[in-house]
């Protein structure tokens, strides 16, 4: 059966043409140069997936999981929009590292995500459907709803109290709240965690890689400014 | 399709098995040729220290690990229900690439105990016969013939640690429940932080018998018995699921495939993925290979020696999709492919201070302290009515934000309050992990999935599985322990995660996967003999914890490269004189 499926040639089509296989043949030089290495990665894209609507329900509904209050930044000083919006419009949005084949039955607890939608398609979809349901019982949509009421109905779509036909606002929910969270403690090149607030907030020192000063700390605080993958502001040049 | 010429031995998969095997069977004077599914990866190329700190990149969106897109498996907890494929990955993360799940590793390398690997005659004569439907059974291979093998691991990835039982002597500050040590740990333990002394301090406080875990991130500068030179650890806190920038953490790259690659007996091809072990007419023996490369090209590797070194579920999936031996059936009891899949049995134990500062971002891979008096048969059992144990470790391996934000129980989950609890607890928590075995039961078992397909349209692997009585008893006995520990390490106050419910298949807990192409005594237990070779075809040789025919309450990997070593010295110095089977039937 296998020979006859390849032989065939019909599942060959799909199989990218991209990344050929390498040889490596013992006793030869090395696949790398020293002081070379790969492109710094700046994030999946820059480009943009989400329109108006779902601007203003990512950005009300965010800021509603992680609030800018007197105790520090949340989701907007953090710019997770922008993150979400950017990460929607690359490869994570397109769903293209996961298994994405059907059939598509309801899942177990226990089974993960089983939506047949991309993440990018479950946000549009489930932000349309939210909107119009808040349109129905609210009078308004999600985002010109006040911050109570906005909880309020993120609470019921969490405990599965509020469900809309034909769209997974649960699994939605899930998936928001991860990417939220995502865009609140990445490093910033990716967008969100702008200036590195939400590190500062918490006291994460970033990418900074050695350690070794500080290993017999014996439960003292340990004080130092945020590090990015890109730098950081004390390290530019006064010009 | 391609006919490539001969080769003395096909190695499937190379990532830590593989580039042993490479290594052992190229200095033996085979002309081998390794083919990785994944592409190359080193260091200086893939995860330099300038780039390796980037927690969303190489965990969130799995550029350490295999694409499900192009191949997952299927998971069901019982026979009831419908298997549905893990769309992405949760519970435990398969990698892919050259080094394999060797490069994204922690480092915790801990032996089996010697009653580990005779688990079924050792727990029958101290409690009596094993529960019907339990399928444990001895590995075929004891601790003392391992011995040799683990030292040359250790040795190999620089161990940090101390000993704790010297050929029968039992050394201050070591593990005293070890089996015997031919030798020291090559490099001394890493330096503990705040959270470990505290841990060190309560258990001693209880009667227990703390020692630094055994790692493979170098607590100090290291050149190996192969000449490969680590560096000493920085304390990062970018171990697990992410490439060593800094070449402070043993992994193939590191310690061997260097040296395997100067040799010119040796070929390694990329982006090649094997479809199947073809078999000779006769049935005795594989004739090699056949694998795809990325331009869609089919070749037939043929080869005198057949080596399947991917990882766990690869090659109990490659092992059904070539036929080779009969698939497990758990109706009947029949068969013995995919049987006796186990996993890991977690629960753990936070502390939260409120002075203290425990600044988890001063973090390693394996830095941990290990209490080991409830691993194992190192307790007596009787009356308990389970077998198997847990080490309870305290490490601290990472403040990585989008993963560590741990709360206080109680805490709503998004808001000003989790906010707020988030900045609170972020530098003011540690964890006590318990580590427990995995027995293997009738209806935990690996086999194809009857609908869905990988993208060369051939079935997934299917996963049943969920957690048992033995599990649900063991983790009821020991959590308690850990966190009587915690109660006296001076927080403010404890959470108590215990393991409870069916095996949920999403959050992360281990990536220790095992069973499935498990080893034995005899064709009628096990799909390899003590040597790891097939008992169906006698050249084709199976790698890796999936020849566990059940889990320790231990990382694998250790186990998991002294079986390979051991079956290595098997080929060399006795296969290639004779090939034929080394045991017979």
């Amino acid at each position: 059966m296998l020979k006859s499926m390849f032989l065939s040639g019909t599942a060959l089509i799909a199989f990218p043409k991209l990344a050929l296989a390498r040889e490596f043949r013992g006793g030869e030089t090395w696949p790398w140069a020293p002081g070379v290495a790969d492109t710094p990665y700046f994030g999946t894209e820059t480009g943009s997936y989400l329109n108006m609507a779902e601007r203003a329900f990512v950005y009300a509904a965010t800021a509603r999981l992680i609030p800018s209050d007197d105790d520090g930044p949340g989701a907007r000083e953090a710019d997770v929009l922008t993150f979400i919006d950017r990460q929607l419009a690359g490869f994570y949005g397109r769903g293209q590292r996961w298994y994405m084949k059907g059939p598509w039955p309801e899942g177990l607890a226990t089974q993960g995500y089983q939506s047949q939608h991309t993440p990018a398609e479950l946000f549009r979809v489930c932000i349309d459907a939210i909107d119009q349901w808040c349109a129905t019982n609210h009078d308004a949509r999600f985002a010109d709803l006040d911050e109570a009421m906005q909880d309020q109905i993120l609470e019921r779509i969490e405990a599965e109290d509020v469900t809309i036909e034909g769209a997974q606002i649960a699994t939605f929910f899930d998936l928001l709240k991860e990417i939220t969270i995502e865009g609140f403690f990445a490093d910033p090149i990716y967008g969100g965690n702008r200036d590195m607030v939400a590190w500062h907030y918490v006291g994460f020192p970033g990418a900074r890689y050695d350690y070794r000063d500080f290993i017999h700390h014996d439960g003292a605080p340990i004080t130092m400014p945020p590090v990015s993958l890109a730098g950081r502001p004390g390290w530019n040049v006064d010009r | 399709m391609e006919t490539l010429p001969q080769a003395d031995a096909v190695i499937i998969g190379f990532g830590w098995t593989g580039s042993i095997m490479a290594h052992e069977l190229t200095k033996a004077g085979l002309n081998v040729v390794a083919l990785e599914r994944g592409g190359w990866r080193d260091t200086p190329t893939d995860f330099p220290p300038t780039l390796a700190p980037d927690e969303l990149r190489y965990y969130w969106r799995h550029e350490m690990f295999q694409e499900t897109s192009r191949e997952t498996l299927t998971f069901r907890n019982n026979m009831s229900q419908t298997a549905l494929p893990m769309r992405r990955w949760g519970s435990f993360l398969p990698g892919v690439g050259v080094g394999g799940a060797g490069v994204h590793w922690n480092g915790q390398t801990f032996r089996f105990l010697p009653s580990d690997f005779v688990a079924k005659t050792h727990n029958e004569e101290r409690y009596g016969p094993l529960p019907p439907d339990m399928t444990v059974q001895d590995y075929g291979v004891t601790y003392d013939e391992l011995e040799p093998h683990f030292d040359t691991f250790e040795k190999l990835c620089g161990i940090s640690g101390k000993a704790g039982n010297i050929r029968g002597t039992i050394q201050e500050g070591g593990n005293p429940f070890e089996g015997w040590r031919s030798d020291e740990y090559p490099n001394p333990p890493m330096e503990m932080t705040f959270s470990q002394d505290r841990f060190d301090f309560a258990a001693r406080g209880l009667g227990l018998n703390p020692f630094p875990a055994p790692s493979a991130n170098m607590s100090q500068a290291y050149v190996n018995p192969l000449g490969m030179s680590l560096a000493p650890c920085t304390y990062c806190g970018f171990c697990e699921k992410f490439g060593c920038g800094n070449y402070s953490k043993a992994a193939p790259q590191t310690t061997i495939i260097p040296v395997v690659m100067r040799n010119p007996n040796f070929t390694l091809r990329t982006n090649s993925e094997v479809l199947h072990v073809n078999k000779h007419p006769d049935g005795t023996r594989a004739t090699g290979v056949t694998y795809v490369d990325a331009s869609g090209n089919l070749f037939e590797q043929p080869a005198d020696v057949v080596v399947l070194c991917g990882y766990q579920l690869q090659n109990t999936r490659l092992m059904l999709l070539s036929e080779i031996g009969e698939p497990y059936n758990p109706q009947t009891g029949q068969g013995l492919v995919g049987k006796n899949y186990t996993y890991q049995v977690m629960s753990s134990v936070e502390v939260f201070y409120e002075e203290e500062f425990t600044n988890n971002f001063v973090g390693a891979g394996s830095l941990g302290m290990i209490v080991d008096d409830y691993n194992g048969d190192n307790f007596d059992h009787s009356g308990l009515g389970f077998i198997g144990g847990a080490y309870i470790g305290c490490w601290t391996t990472n403040a990585r934000p989008i993963e560590s934000h741990p709360v206080p129980e109680g805490t709503p989950e998004w808001g000003s309050e989790w906010k707020r609890a988030v900045r609170h607890n972020f530098l003011k928590q540690t964890s006590l992990s318990v580590h427990g075995a995995s027995m293997a039961y009738r209806h935990n078992y690996l086999d194809l999935d009857p609908t869905y397909t990988d993208h060369w349209g051939r079935p997934l692997m299917r996963m049943t599985y969920d957690f048992t009585a033995n599990d649900r008893l063991l983790t009821d006995h020991i959590t308690p322990i850990a966190a009587e520990i915690a109660r006296n390490m001076g927080g403010r106050e404890i959470k108590i995660n215990e393991r409870r419910g069916s095996y949920d298949s999403m959050p992360y807990q281990t990536t220790h996967n095992t069973g499935g192409t498990i080893m034995g005594q005899t064709p009628a237990d096990s799909v390899v003999n003590r040597y790891l070779q097939s008992w169906d075809l006698h050249n084709l040789f199976v790698m890796g914890a999936g020849v566990f025919p059940q889990n320790a309450g231990y990382n694998p990997t250790d186990t998991v490269a002294a079986l390979t070593y051991w079956s290595a010295e098997a080929i060399t110095s006795q296969y290639l004189r004779s090939p034929g089977p080394l045991v017979q039937a």
